[in-house]
C-alpha cells in the first residue's frame, strides 16, 4: 500500500523532472539518465568536451544504474518485511539517488555562454543576492572559498531557505542533497567540487575551476527556481 | 636591619626566578615544535609505469602530499599561536585542519612505501610470516586481494582502503577509512600495513571514473617486504598465527 501511494506522488514529480519507466506490477519507479541541454564541448572552455561526456555518460549513469539496483533490492525486502535489509540499503540509496538528484540540477545549472551561460541574474533573484551577500562577486566569492574548502568529496550550493525566507551558501559531502542539510533548502545553484568534476582539465587546481565555472553558470535557471519558490 | 633587607631581595629575586620558570616552561615544548617536510619518493617517477604513470605520480607527489605538508605545517604554527594565548575556541576550531592536512601527510607517506617499482619487488608475495597470517585469515593472498578491491571500489566519495595489523585482537583486517582519516580513527591499535589511496586524484587521468582497473593493476607495484617488515615488528612482541 505504502510503495503504491508512495510511486503515484513520485509519479506526477517523476514525469515532470526525469524520464522514468515503471518496473512491472509493482509499481516501483526506476530513472533514467537525462539528456544534457547542450554539446559535450559546448561549455568550453570552461569545462573541457572530455570531462562532459565522462561525467555525463559514466559518473551520472553509474549513480542512475546503481540507484536503480538499490530501489529494485528495497522493494524486494520491503515486501519480505526484511527490515534488517531496507536499513542496510539507505547508504546506496543516499548515495547514488542523491547522485542522481544533484547532478540532475547541475546540467541545468550549466549553459553555453551563447545560450546565456555566464549572464548575472536580473530580478528578484539579482536583488535578493545584492541584499544577502552585498554583491553578485561577493556571492562568488564565498562560493568559490567554500568550495575550494570541501575536504574530501563534495559540493558547494546557492539555496533558498524557504521558511527563514533567505539566500544561503552551503556545502555538502559526497552526494548528499542540499536538503540534508535543512528540509527548507531549495538549490538554486550547485558546483560539483568533486575531483572527477575538474582534474582532467585543472588537474589539482580546484579554485581556477572554481574560477571559471561561473562563466557558464545558467542564471536564469537559478531565477526561474526561486521566483517559482518565492510565489 | 641589613640581613631583613638582604632576606627581602633574596625572596624577591628568587620569585622571579620562579615566575619566569613557570612561563619558560610552556615556551620551549612549543617552540620545539617540529614541522612536516615532503618525503622523497624512493624510485623515479616513472618507475611504477604501467601500473601507475608518471604523470600521476608527479602531481600526486608535488602537488597533493606537498599541500598537505604545507597545510598542515601552517596549521600547527595557528595551534602553537592560539596555544600561546590561550585561545581555545581557536585551538579546537583548527583541529579540523590538523586532522585533514595530517591526516593527508601521515597516509601518503605510508603509500610512498607501499609501491615499488617491479624490478625492486613490487608484486613479489609475501613471505613469512606475513603470508601465513593472511592464508589464516583471508584463506589466500587471493582472498585479501579480492576483499581489499571490493571494499575499495565501494568506498563512496574519497578515501581509503587498508590493510593492518590490530595489535589487540592479533588479527589482520580490512578496514576503508574517509577522506583523509588515517587507519588510527577506525581503532587505537590498527597499524597500517598497506594502504591504497581511492581518492580520484589516484588515478583519474589514467583510469578515469574506472577506479576497479586501477585496484586490479596496483597489485602489481605493491611493496609487500615493507609490509612484511612492519607485521614482523609489531608481532615480535606478540603471539599471532
Amino acid at each position: 500500500m505504502a510503495i503504491r501511494c508512495v510511486a503515484s506522488r513520485k509519479t506526477l514529480a517523476g514525469l515532470k523532472e526525469t524520464s522514468s519507466r515503471f518496473l512491472g506490477f509493482r509499481g516501483i519507479q526506476t530513472f533514467t539518465l537525462p539528456d544534457l541541454p547542450y554539446d559535450y564541448g559546448a561549455l568550453e572552455p570552461a569545462i573541457s568536451g572530455e570531462i562532459m561526456q565522462i561525467h555525463h555518460q559514466k559518473h551520472h549513469q553509474a549513480y542512475v544504474t546503481n540507484y536503480n539496483n538499490a530501489l529494485e533490492q528495497l522493494d524486494q525486502a520491503v515486501n519480505k518485511g526484511d527490515a534488517s535489509t531496507v536499513v542496510k540499503l539507505q547508504s546506496a540509496i543516499k548515495f547514488n539517488g542523491g547522485g542522481h538528484v544533484n547532478h540532475s540540477i547541475f546540467w541545468k545549472n550549466l549553459a553555453p555562454v551563447n545560450e546565456g551561460g555566464g549572464e548575472p541574474p536580473k530580478g528578484s533573484l539579482g536583488s535578493a543576492i545584492d541584499t544577502h551577500f552585498g554583491s553578485l562577486e561577493g556571492l562568488v566569492k564565498k562560493m568559490s572559498a567554500e568550495g575550494a574548502a570541501v575536504q574530501g568529496s563534495g559540493w558547494v550550493w546557492l539555496g533558498l531557505d524557504k521558511e527563514l525566507k533567505k539566500l544561503v551558501v552551503d556545502t555538502t559531502a559526497n552526494q548528499d542533497p542540499l536538503v540534508t542539510k535543512g528540509g527548507s533548502l531549495v538549490p538554486l545553484v550547485g558546483i560539483d567540487v568533486w575531483e572527477h568534476a575538474y582534474y582532467l582539465q585543472y588537474k589539482n587546481v580546484r579554485p581556477e575551476y572554481l574560477k571559471n565555472v561561473w562563466k557558464v553558470i545558467n542564471w536564469k535557471y537559478a531565477s526561474e527556481v526561486y521566483e517559482k519558490e518565492c510565489n | 636591619m641589613t640581613t631583613t633587607v638582604i632576606i627581602i631581595i633574596f625572596l624577591a629575586i628568587f620569585a622571579t626566578s620562579l615566575h619566569n620558570a613557570r612561563g619558560a616552561t610552556m615556551e620551549p615544548c612549543l617552540e620545539s615544535m617540529k614541522t612536516a617536510s615532503l618525503p622523497d619518493l624512493p624510485y623515479a617517477y616513472d618507475a611504477l609505469e604501467p601500473a601507475i604513470s608518471e604523470e600521476i605520480m608527479r602531481l600526486h607527489h608535488q602537488k597533493h602530499h606537498q599541500t598537505y605538508v604545507t597545510q598542515y605545517n601552517k596549521a600547527l604554527n595557528s595551534l602553537r599561536s592560539a596555544m600561546a594565548d590561550g585561545d581555545h575556541s581557536s585551538v579546537v576550531k583548527l583541529q579540523s585542519l590538523i586532522k585533514f592536512n595530517g591526516g593527508g601527510h601521515v597516509n601518503h607517506a605510508i603509500f610512498w612505501k607501499n609501491l615499488a617499482p617491479v624490478h625492486e619487488g613490487g608484486g613479489k608475495p609475501p613471505h613469512e610470516p606475513l603470508s601465513s597470517a593472511i592464508d589464516a585469515h583471508f584463506g589466500s593472498l587471493e582472498g585479501l586481494i579480492q576483499k581489499m578491491n571490493a571494499e575499495g571500489a565501494a568506498v563512496q566519495g574519497s578515501g581509503w582502503v587498508w590493510f593492518g595489523l590490530d595489535r589487540e585482537l592479533k588479527r589482520l583486517v580490512v578496514e576503508t577509512t574517509a577522506n583523509q582519516d588515517p587507519l588510527v580513527t577506525k581503532g587505537s591499535h590498527l597499524v597500517p600495513l598497506i594502504g591504497i589511496d581511492v581518492w580520484e586524484h589516484a588515478y583519474y587521468p589514467q583510469y578515469k571514473n574506472a577506479r576497479a582497473e586501477y585496484l586490479k593493476n596496483i597489485w602489481t607495484v605493491i611493496n609487500w617486504k615493507y609490509a612484511s617488515d612492519v607485521f614482523e615488528k609489531h608481532t615480535r612482541d606478540l603471539d599471532i598465527n
